[in-house]
Parts: structure tokens; sequence; C-alpha cells
């Protein structure tokens, strides 16, 4: 297995592919630490983490959709970078294999059958954590230079477990992608379906799809509050089949800890004059990682599941040479 | 001839969606010679090949290879047997050094043992010279030649190839077939698939013909071809400068004739003896010169296409 580790990192490392997200991750840190330029020193609100900040500003005027807005850090990395990280990363794990001709080469050696599809996953994780990693640092060495505050503890916490979700996020779609290669003969098919996915659950699903469900089911027509906040439980909670919104909720309260009270799982209907009220007080770190632990563990037993099916048909699959 | 059994498979069967693909096959295999698998397309060789490789689950029957049994021990068959695919691939980014350098790795060859091996193999295939080149540059002839070599680094017992010669110049498929002839010289037993009898012809002790999943015939190329001769036809063709009805009227009436076939000056005749003096004194007696006789031995392609046939 350490061979086969070993030389798909190797082939990572030298590929082209490896490159452009190389460059993919200089363009995100380049641009948000302009963004963060821009915004936090001019800012003057709430003092509360702002090396944190460095991660979660966004610039002004920019578009927003259904309050996400695309160009703060880790909204980008939620719907752009991390999937497409994963899905580059294992979109030919098994079919590239396959339509080359090597599996029947491969699996003819005194190896197990599992090693080879481990070792490939993990090879992919290891490269995928090591572009989050850096990543981060990158933003935090240079953004402590740019803002002149440096982390407190909980910050470097929560940086930190933010670090840990976004492998865990970014191993779904890893799985996922390895899952369509080993049921797909075809690389491009495989790929296309990852694509597929990715551009359902990122666009689709959290925009369009969860608010009509939600509609049809819970009409806001009478116009009560009751209604309302119905009607947008019910929208959170089918939002929250998207392994997007999962993490983008879950980064956002990791990072962005919103004040006590406007709590996550409750619906955030705040009203304006109930904020005058509320002591912006943020949620501690214990309280934000029992919020974020549903997340933690759906995201990561989706992970599970995907790779597990993948490990599952790969091992029962049929190597035929063609 | 009392020699040690590598493969043998015992009612082995496997089918596709309902289709038996190999049928209640029982093959027997002798240490240190050279097999051929034959049959046409589809015959289910490939198949074969993947269920003495523990690649492929049997639907019944069982397979022992070198004393295991592939489908619950394939990790010790696969020590101790290498494959060659038919459509044989490689990293295309990685030179051939380094390919054969990852199987060698697979194999827990050690790394100073393993770079003898594959300069020693490499030249063997006549490769020695692109060694580090990116196997993606080789031709698909070259691909074949490293898919050979890539067998041969874990010093197989017995080494199983599909198709070893396809896409191969007729010099590179020379120099194969010779080094495939030597390897049981030096420990290893061979088993190929080939469509091209010649090939088999030329270095297989033994072959076996599948059609349709069935073992149609096998045993030594020796005996096949005594026995398809005695099986009754000598065939002898016959040119004469013209031909008559009348003569081939009365070499019909000659007795041990069974069937006369004209072609135009041609005449194909088969016989349960070898007739020739009997034919060329009637042929000179009519006064008819005679331009040549030969009588047909029999080939693979005789046994083979007698057999296919048999099985269809």
């Amino acid at each position: 297995m350490r061979a086969i580790f070993r030389k798909e990192l190797a082939d990572y490392f030298g590929s082209f592919r490896f490159l452009v997200l190389l460059v993919l991750v200089l363009l995100i840190t380049a641009a948000t630490l302009y963004f963060d330029y821009k915004s936090i020193r001019t800012s003057t609100a709430d003092t509360e983490f702002i090396f944190l900040r460095l991660f979660t500003t966004q610039p002004e005027g920019a578009p927003q959709t259904e309050g996400i807005n695309l160009f703060s850090f880790i909204n980008f990395f939620a719907l752009f970078f991390i999937p497409i990280m994963g899905i580059a990363l294992g979109f030919d794990a098994i079919s590239g294999e396959r339509s080359s001709g090597n599996l029947s080469r491969l699996l003819s050696q005194p190896i197990y059958r599992d090693n080879v599809i481990i070792a490939k996953f993990l090879a992919g994780l290891f490269a995928l954590s090591l572009m989050v990693i850096t990543s981060v640092l990158i933003i935090s060495g240079y953004g402590l230079q740019l803002i002149g505050v440096p982390p407190s503890l909980e910050e470097i916490y929560r940086l930190v477990l933010f670090v840990v979700l976004a492998i865990f996020y970014g191993a779904f779609w890893m799985g996922l992608a390895v899952l369509f290669s080993t049921v797909f003969k075809r690389v491009s098919t495989s790929l296309m379906s990852s694509l597929g996915i990715w551009l359902f659950f990122g666009l689709f699903y959290v925009l369009l799809i969860a608010p009509a469900i939600a509609n049809s089911l819970a009409p806001t027509a009478s116009g009560t509050l009751e209604a309302v906040v119905h009607n947008l439980e019910l929208g959170l909670s089918i939002k929250r089949f998207s392994p997007n919104f999962l993490f983008l909720e879950a980064s956002g309260v990791l990072l962005q800890p919103p004040p006590v009270g406007s709590l996550l799982g409750a619906v955030p209907v705040v009203t304006s004059d109930l904020i005058n009220w509320m002591i912006p007080a943020p949620l501690s770190l214990g309280q934000t990682l029992l919020l974020v632990w549903p997340h933690l563990t759906s995201l990561l037993s989706l992970t599970i599941v995907c790779f597990a099916v993948g490990y599952v048909v790969f091992m029962r699959q049929e190597i035929r040479a063609t | 001839m009392d020699k040690q059994v590598i493969v043998e498979t015992k009612d082995l069967t496997k089918s596709y969606d309902g289709a038996v693909v190999v049928d209640h096959l029982n093959l027997s295999i002798a240490e240190n010679e050279v097999f051929g698998l034959l049959g046409p397309n589809g015959a289910g060789k490939t198949t074969t090949i993947l269920m003495l490789l523990g690649l492929t689950e049997p639907a019944s029957g069982a397979a022992r290879v070198c004393g295991f049994n592939p489908t619950k021990e394939p990790l010790k068959v696969k020590r101790v047997a290498g494959y060659m695919p038919e459509k044989v691939g490689f990293y295309d980014n990685l030179t051939a050094r380094k390919n054969l350098d990852i199987i060698a790795e697979l194999n827990n060859i050690s790394y100073d043992e393993s770079q003898r091996q594959i300069d020693r193999l490499l030249n063997a295939v006549g490769l020695g010279k692109v060694a580090d080149m990116a196997v993606g540059k080789f031709s698909r002839g070259m691909k074949q030649r490293l898919g050979i070599a890539d067998v041969l680094i874990k010093k197989p017992k017995l080494a199983i190839l599909d198709e070893p010669t396809a896409g191969l110049d007729p010099e590179g498929i020379n120099q194969t077939l010779d080094l495939l002839a030597s390897l049981p010289q030096t420990g290893t037993t061979v088993i190929m698939s080939s469509h091209r009898l010649y090939e088999v012809q030329r270095i297989c002790h033994s072959i076996g013909i599948l059609s349709k999943g069935k073992l149609v015939v096998a045993g030594s190329l020796d005996q096949l071809g005594r026995d398809a001769l005695t099986d009754g036809r000598y065939r002898i063709e016959v040119e004469t400068a013209r031909l008559t009805p009348d003569l081939i009227e009365t070499i019909k009436k000659l007795s041990g004739i069974t069937h006369v076939e004209a072609d135009g000056n041609h005449l194909s005749i088969s016989a349960d003896s070898d007739l020739r003096t009997e034919i060329a004194k009637i042929v000179v007696q009519s006064d008819i010169p005679l331009v040549e006789m030969k009588i047909h031995e029999f080939s693979l392609d005789d046994i083979y296409m007698k057999y296919f046939q048999e099985g269809q």
C-alpha cells in the first residue's frame, strides 16, 4: 500500500493538474488578502475575533445571492474551491487506471485490491489537506502583517477546527468522485457526473430547489409570523441536505460566531428592535463546537458512505482488460 | 512424459447475464512448457485467464494454480504468476524503468535486485535504449514488449500472456516468440492465448482450443496432428493441363476415394489412404499432362478449423 500511496502522491505533485490547483490557491489567497486590506482596516465594528475576519470579510458592494456572498474566502472555499479540488483529485482514481489498461496489470500483482483504492483516496486526501492548510497559512501569515493583530488562542482553535471541517468537506467531494470513478468505466462520464452533482448542490439546490419545496409545503400566503417561521425552518432543514450548505453553515459559525441569541438551528428571524436588545457576545468555543458537531459528523458520514459504496463496488467489480 | 501439473481446472464455469462464457472447463497444463490457448473471439479465453488469476470469480467449479486456489488465495497465486492483459497499459507519464520499478516494489523485490532485473529484461525485450523514455511516447509494439518485461520481473513460475504478439512487427514477433520459448528452461511455464496459429505452432508444446466456453480439444501438438491425420482424410491436390469430366469420373471410381472437387484445372481429392500413385497412373493413362501433385499435410490451421467447425 505504501508503494501505491507514494506513487500516487508523486503523480499528483508532478502533475499539471496540481499546478493549476496551486495557482488557484494562490489567486484565492491573493484576492482574499486584497479584500481584507480594503475593508478590515477601515472597519470599526466589534473588535471580537478580528483575526478570523481575514477569512470572512467580503468586499463591499459585491453581489449577494440569498445572503451568500460568493467572494468571501469561506464561501468561495465552500462553493468552488474545495469541491473542484476534491473532484479533480478523485475523478480518475479508478476509471483512469482502467482506461489506460493499468488496472488489470496492477491487480495481478500480489496486493490486496482494497489497498489500491484506499491508497489512492489517502494520497488524494493528503494532497487536498496540504492545499487547504497552505491557503489558510498564507492568509494567516500575510494577514498578520496586514492588520497587525495576532490571533488569540481561541481564534487559533477555531481556525484549526475550520481546517478540519474543510478537509472533511473536501474528503466528501473526493469520496463522491472516487465513487463515480469506480461506477463509470469512462473518465469523462465520471468527471461529468461529479461536476453535475456539484452544480446541483452548489447552485440550484440551495438557491432554487430548497426554497421552492419549502414554499410549496409551507406557504406563507397567510402572512402570519408562524407561517413565515415555519417556512424558513423547513427551508433550512431542506437546505441541510446539501453538503455545501452544511459546510457553509458550520464554517460560518466557526469563523463568524453568531451572537448569543441568534442561535444556529433556530431560525435567525431577528427583528430589528430585538437586535438592539441583544448583547453582542459571540458564542463560546464550546457552544460553537456543540453547534457544528452535527455538521461535522454529517459530512464525515457522507464521506464514509460515498467511499464505502465506491469501495464495495470496486471490490466486487469485474476486472476485464477492456 | 510425466510432468508436474501446474494449472488444473475442474468444471470451471462462468456466465455473464445468463450467457455461459466458460462452460465446465477441465484443463490441465503441465509444468515447464509453453501452452497455447486458442479459440475464436468470444470463446472465453480471457475469462478463463482471469479466473486462473483470481481476478474474476467463477460461477462454479474450481481452479488450482501452482497448488493454490485462485478464488480463495489470490495473493498466493499472484505472487508466483505474472499476467499480461491483452491491452496492456502503463503509467504514460513515467519512464519504462519507473513503471517496472513500481511493479517490482509491489512484489517486494529489493531495489538493487530490481535494478539489475530491469536492465536485463529491458535489453532482452529490445527496449534497453529507451529505458528512460516516458511510456506515453512508446508505440503499441513497444508497450507490448514492456508488458512482457513487466510480467517477467517477478520471476514468475507461471507467465500468462493474453495475445502477447498483437501489434508487433514481424521482427518483434520473432524476438518475442524466441524469448517466450526460452522461458521453460528457466523454470517459467508459459500460457499464451493467440489467434495467430503459426506462432502457436512454432513455440507451443501443447494447445487447448476453446469454442463457446468449452474445451474442444487439448493435448500436445504432435499428438493432435497425428489424430487429425489418422482421423481419415488424406487430401491430395492435383493440377493438370486440362480436365475432362471423364477423368474426374474415373478418379471417383477408384476405391478409397471419398470426395473429388474440381476447380479449373485443379482437383482436390479426399482419400482414405495415400492414393497418389494410383491417381497419377489414371491421369497419365488418360493422356492428360500432369502438372503437379502433392499431398496436403495437416497444419495447426486444419486442426483448428476442424475442431472449431465441430464446435459449432
